[in-house]
């Protein structure tokens, strides 16, 4: 078997070109879906029945499901319903992009509210009861105790879900998107050479992952900083 | 203490507090007056602690009053804040929020409750640190500071409340014991001064040159109330010298 360098070296910066639809999947259905996150989570904790239900079942739903299906079903299978189409959401259903980041925010909403919730069930009960002795209220506990160490407890958790969210937009490529993934399979479709070309996509996403790794480490050491001893 | 006759700061009236089926208060009848040093000893699991999480409604009671300066303690939201503004609280386990420097965490309520403004705020934090001795350390965070430290960083953040009284759950239980002394000086300082104060505590030395009066309770009842010097030479119930006898035998 032959492993040739040059269509490597050749196919690179083709799929560098898609790098702009992956970065651009990934942070906008990453902050989308951040915010859904927060809102199931306060769903979760509000302590009213029905919303915390509401929220449980969408986060069964979502987690239960493969992201596939979940992309195939908003793509191919929204649209046969008229009052779609007559919607004032059809312009973004209509193009891939908008099924794929709308499939993947409420993907990783699910996830990543119950990622927070176990940073909010994580702080110390002792110290919320001290909020309550000096008299603060449950929004100023929310705000100045749980939401700040909660955050930390979570973020390692979350970058997690991150770099999974990066992986999953490579789905997307199978609605016709040219992202990272999709102009790869392109180019094996041109030159029958999987090999070459799929592993320097994989090397591609592996340098992404390193880097929001490294990112995620800058923001854990910065939030951690009243824990180390020697400051 | 001439106020003695006045109204009491503290009053509870038949008092019942349940965890599921298990009874933590039983009956509890206590008044406490402006000045008074109050301290609640006894087994664990006698409801010592849960006594006073009831006074600023850590816990909520069952049945009974619990009537603070004129407020009685109900489910109004705005009560309990009224009942909070004047009961300062210091836990075993010191609470001080963990992300937050030692002067922010003088600073927050302040700001957030009493809607002091940062400069006036960092000011009342400053002095109150002063006066625990340890103004250096305003600005690091907690983890670097020792228990006692920690303790006495905590006593400082109730008083900026400038509270009417001072609820103490076991304040050097979870001190190593040379740092122990640290603390229960600021807390007799405090009483000198004639803070209000309830202390559940294990420190007999403590109760016995501070207090005004001594309560013990066992099994979720208060089993008796006296003067220090009669508690300890005197105690009229069986289970008070059976608990004298165990934890002062050595």
């Amino acid at each position: 078997m032959s492993f040739d360098l040059n269509l490597i070296l050749d196919s690179l910066p083709r799929m560098l070109a898609g790098l702009g639809v992956t970065l651009q999947l990934l942070l906008v259905s990453g902050l989308l879906g951040l915010i859904l996150a927060i809102l199931l989570l306060l769903m979760r904790i509000s302590g009213k029945f029905y919303l915390d239900w509401v929220a449980q079942v969408y986060i069964y739903i979502f987690r239960g499901t493969p992201i596939l299906v979940q992309i195939f079903i908003i793509y191919y299978g929204l649209p046969q319903f008229e009052a779609v189409r007559d919607s004032i959401f059809w312009h973004i259903l209509r193009e891939p992009t908008g099924c794929a980041i709308l499939a993947l925010t409420l993907n990783t909403g699910a996830y990543v509210s119950e990622i927070l919730r176990g940073g909010v069930l994580g702080v110390d009960k002792g110290l919320l009861e001290a909020g309550s002795a000096l008299g603060m209220s449950a929004r100023q506990k929310f705000i100045y105790i749980t939401t700040p160490l909660a955050t930390r407890i979570a973020l390692p958790a979350y970058s997690n879900d991150v770099i999974s969210l990066l992986k999953s937009t490579a789905l997307a490529s199978t609605i016709t998107i040219t992202d990272m993934t999709g102009i790869a399979r392109t180019i094996v479709a041109d030159t029958y050479a999987p090999y070459e070309v799929f592993i320097s996509l994989a090397i591609i996403y592996m340098i992404f992952t390193f880097g929001i790794q490294k990112l995620f480490g800058l923001f854990e050491r910065y939030l951690g900083r009243y824990a180390r001893r020697e400051e | 203490m001439t106020e003695n006759n006045t109204r009491p700061l503290i009053e509870m009236v038949k008092v019942d507090k349940y965890f599921g089926s298990f009874q933590a208060l039983k009956n509890i009848d206590l008044e406490v007056h402006k000045g008074e040093r109050i301290v609640i000893c006894g087994p664990s699991g006698s409801g010592k602690s849960t006594l006073i999480r009831c006074i600023n409604r850590l816990e909520k009671h069952n049945d009974g009053q619990i009537i603070i300066d004129g407020i009685e303690l109900t489910d109004k939201v705005g009560d309990i804040d009224a009942v909070r503004r004047e009961v300062g609280m210091v836990f075993q386990n010191f609470n001080l929020f963990p992300h937050m420097t030692i002067v922010k965490n003088l600073m927050i309520a302040q700001q957030l409750v009493r809607k002091t403004s940062k400069d006036e705020a960092r000011k009342m934090a400053m002095r109150y640190l002063e006066r625990v001795k340890i103004p250096e350390q305003a600005d690091k965070y907690p983890i670097a500071l020792s228990g006692g430290q920690q303790q006495r960083v905590a006593i400082a953040r109730a008083l900026c409340m400038e509270p009417e009284i001072i609820l103490f759950d076991e304040p050097t239980s979870a001190l190593d014991p040379e740092m122990i002394n640290e603390v229960l000086d600021v807390m007799v300082d405090l009483a000198k001064e004639g803070m209000t104060m309830i202390c559940v505590t294990h420190e007999m030395g403590f109760a016995r040159s501070v207090a005004d009066r001594i309560i013990f309770m066992d099994e979720g009842e208060i089993v008796e109330q006296a003067r220090p010097a009669e508690f300890f030479d005197n105690p009229k119930s069986k289970r008070t010298r059976a608990f004298l006898d165990q934890i002062l035998s050595h």
